[in-house]
């Protein structure tokens, strides 16, 4: 816990036009960590992530990034961050018209010099630790919701990212494939040493995976700390959570 | 990376940024000698460093028990990035030139099946929809109206007035060699009324709204919102075909219309400016060449054009495949599509009615 974070944001402000969904988020993200980001849904989780990656411009505040401060940083720079990072969005977001081989060569062919054959013996790889090995050429339209997600997985760590951001990944999926990809993320985390930020609403997932929650209550973090401190702490949101989903 | 005796030593980093590196000088190695790989000195580590390596085993032939002296960390990593274990990917076989045309040819047939069906639909629903107004939306018909007959005014009426211009002129200095000036009127009348009215409204509203039509209901069919309205008992030729099918039929015979009176207008135009003629002239000319039988001709072609461009429109809709990307192709194809069908509709007229 000692060590300094990977992600550091202070005083972020994020707006959709008039439309203040984030104000003054304080978070940090620790390396070799698993930070998962919990609230309601609608409550700008998926726009939390989208700011730190600079999808959207935040209004105010800082990030930063492997110790160094992205606001205002040059496009081509953080290009190059962007190579140490992984993205799996809410919907997956493969590209409809290739096939989902070519999806994840995408940012192999991208951000690296490999030769071809490095290159399909990795997308092979990365697809059967997701468990897809079979729908290497089918195109994205061709999947199921949960195999959607489980290739952009595949994309999202293509690269080995020392980041991975993950929106929701394990909604849509049944609970035995769940269970996979925890110990996948689980797995990416120890033998990678990849620190990993995760939207999800599983209960029994964040148990398994989490280290640290954020929790994020009308646009604010109203609590940041480990698993632990987040079940016995006296924040009505927060507790609310936790004993909702004991049942 | 060097290689002692029968053994391969790899040292510092083998990742994404240095495995090009390794992978161009492993092509200088004689790899078929080594019988074990040292990866004691490796740092560092990552799949595409685990996929140089396989690569490096299989080309000498060897399995993973070759990979010697690797810390437990990379031995973990190493096992879970690993692609010797798999098997290998299905290949995607090439079908041979004659079935592929077979299998064109049938698709073809199958397609053409379909339209008819879809034809068919159209034409019960639609008839059914003049007199039982159940299962469309309340001011359908003149919604669609608007987006396929009013707001195509004015670029109907702008583009037949060139066109009309464009016509005369062009006679017009033929015309003029022979003091047949007033001949202008005839040509006007007949090629505006009988061709030109009605394939230029035509090509214009299958540019305009077959691709609207196209593209509305690929993406309401890949957006599962098809699937949808027949899950609430709605039928979707009902609710989203049969209003703008009779949409276009009220529109595209006062589309015509229009289009063919700002034609004439234009063979006026030049006709008083360039040939000297009087307006009445002209326009005695033009009410003496054309027969009710021209009027109704171009009308009833411009009925089955509109006809086609809702079907063919509708039909790409329906027929879309993949996922967004699919709604591009589908509406690019409506559109070829209806423009050759109303060419080839139109070749049928002409030579049916030719005398
Ligand atoms: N592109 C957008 N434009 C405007 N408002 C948006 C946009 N995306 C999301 N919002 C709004 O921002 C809020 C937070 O959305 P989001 O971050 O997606 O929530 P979630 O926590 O479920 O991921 C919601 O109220 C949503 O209406
Ligand atoms: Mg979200």
């Amino acid at each position: 816990m000692e060590k300094k974070p990977i992600i550091r944001v202070r005083n972020m402000v994020a707006k959709y036009g008039e439309n203040t969904i984030l104000q003054d988020i304080n978070a940090d993200f620790y390396p070799q960590q698993v930070t998962v980001i919990l609230g309601s849904s609608g409550c700008g989780k998926t726009t939390l992530l989208k700011n730190i990656l600079r999808l959207y411009q935040p209004e105010s505040g800082s990030i930063e990034m492997f110790g160094v401060e992205t606001m205002g940083m040059e496009e081509t720079a953080f290009e190059a961050l962007l190579g140490r990072m992984g993205m799996l969005f809410q919907n997956g977001a493969l590209l409809n018209s290739l096939p989902v081989y070519d999806n994840i060569a995408i940012p192999l062919e991208q951000h690296t010099c490999l030769p071809p054959e490095i290159i399909r013996r990795i997308i092979e790889v990365k697809l059967n630790l997701v468990n897809l090995s079979h729908a290497i050429n089918m195109l994205p339209s061709e999947l199921s919701g949960g195999m959607r997600k489980r290739a952009a997985l595949a994309r999202a760590i293509a690269l080995d990212p020392e980041i991975l951001f993950c929106d929701e990944p394990s909604s849509g999926l049944d609970p035995l494939t769940s269970a996979a990809m925890d110990n996948l993320i689980l797995k990416l985390k120890n033998q990678l040493k990849m620190s990993i930020v995760i939207v999800t609403h599983e209960l029994a997932s964040i148990h398994r995976i989490a280290d640290r929650i954020i929790f994020l209550d009308q646009g604010k973090a109203v609590f940041s700390g480990t698993l632990q401190e987040a079940m016995n702490c006296n924040i009505p949101a927060v507790l609310t959570f936790f004993e909702v989903g004991k049942f | 990376m060097k290689q002692e005796n029968n053994t391969l030593f790899l040292d510092g980093a083998v990742t994404k940024v240095t495995v090009p590196a390794l992978f161009a000088e492993q092509k200088n190695l004689d790899l078929n000698s080594i019988t074990s790989i040292d990866g004691k000195n490796i740092t560092e580590l990552d799949s595409a460093g685990v996929a140089f390596i396989d690569g490096v085993l299989l080309q000498a032939k060897l399995t993973s028990s070759a990979l010697v002296h690797l810390t437990s960390d990379h031995r973990e990593q190493y096992h879970t990035f690993s692609s010797l274990a798999l098997d290998a990917a299905p290949h995607v076989q090439s079908v041979p030139v004659f079935q592929q045309i077979g299998e064109g040819v049938l698709q073809w047939v199958s397609s053409l099946q379909d339209a008819l069906y879809l034809t068919a639909d159209i034409a019960f629903w639609s008839v059914v929809g003049l007199f039982n107004h159940k299962g469309q939306r309340k001011g359908a018909v003149e919604q669609q109206s608007l987006l396929i007959g009013v707001n195509a005014v004015g670029i109907v009426g702008l583009l037949s007035l060139v066109l009309g211009l464009i016509l005369a002129l062009q006679s017009a200095a033929q015309l003029r060699q022979f003091g047949a000036n007033i001949y202008v009127a005839d040509l006007i009348a007949i090629s505006m009324v009988r061709e030109m009215g009605p394939i230029i409204t035509a090509i214009l509203l299958a540019g305009r709204s077959g691709s609207a039509i196209a593209s509305e209901i690929a993406s309401m069919k890949v957006s599962e919102e098809i699937d949808a309205l027949k899950m609430m008992a709605i039928n979707p030729i009902r609710y989203i075909v049969v209003p703008k099918f009779h949409a276009i039929t009220i529109c595209m015979p006062l589309l015509v219309t229009l289009s063919n009176l700002v034609g004439i207008l234009g063979g006026l135009i030049i006709g008083i400016t360039y040939l000297d003629l009087s307006p009445t002239a002209f326009l005695n000319e033009v009410l003496n060449v054309l027969v009710l039988r021209d009027i109704v001709i171009s009308l009833a072609k411009s009925e089955i054009f509109a006809w086609a461009i809702v079907i063919i429109g509708s039909y790409f809709g329906f027929h879309v495949k993949g996922g967004a990307e699919g709604v591009g192709r589908a509406t690019t194809n409506s559109v070829v599509a209806s423009i050759f069908a109303i060419i080839l509709v139109d070749a049928i007229f002409s030579l049916v009615f030719y005398f």
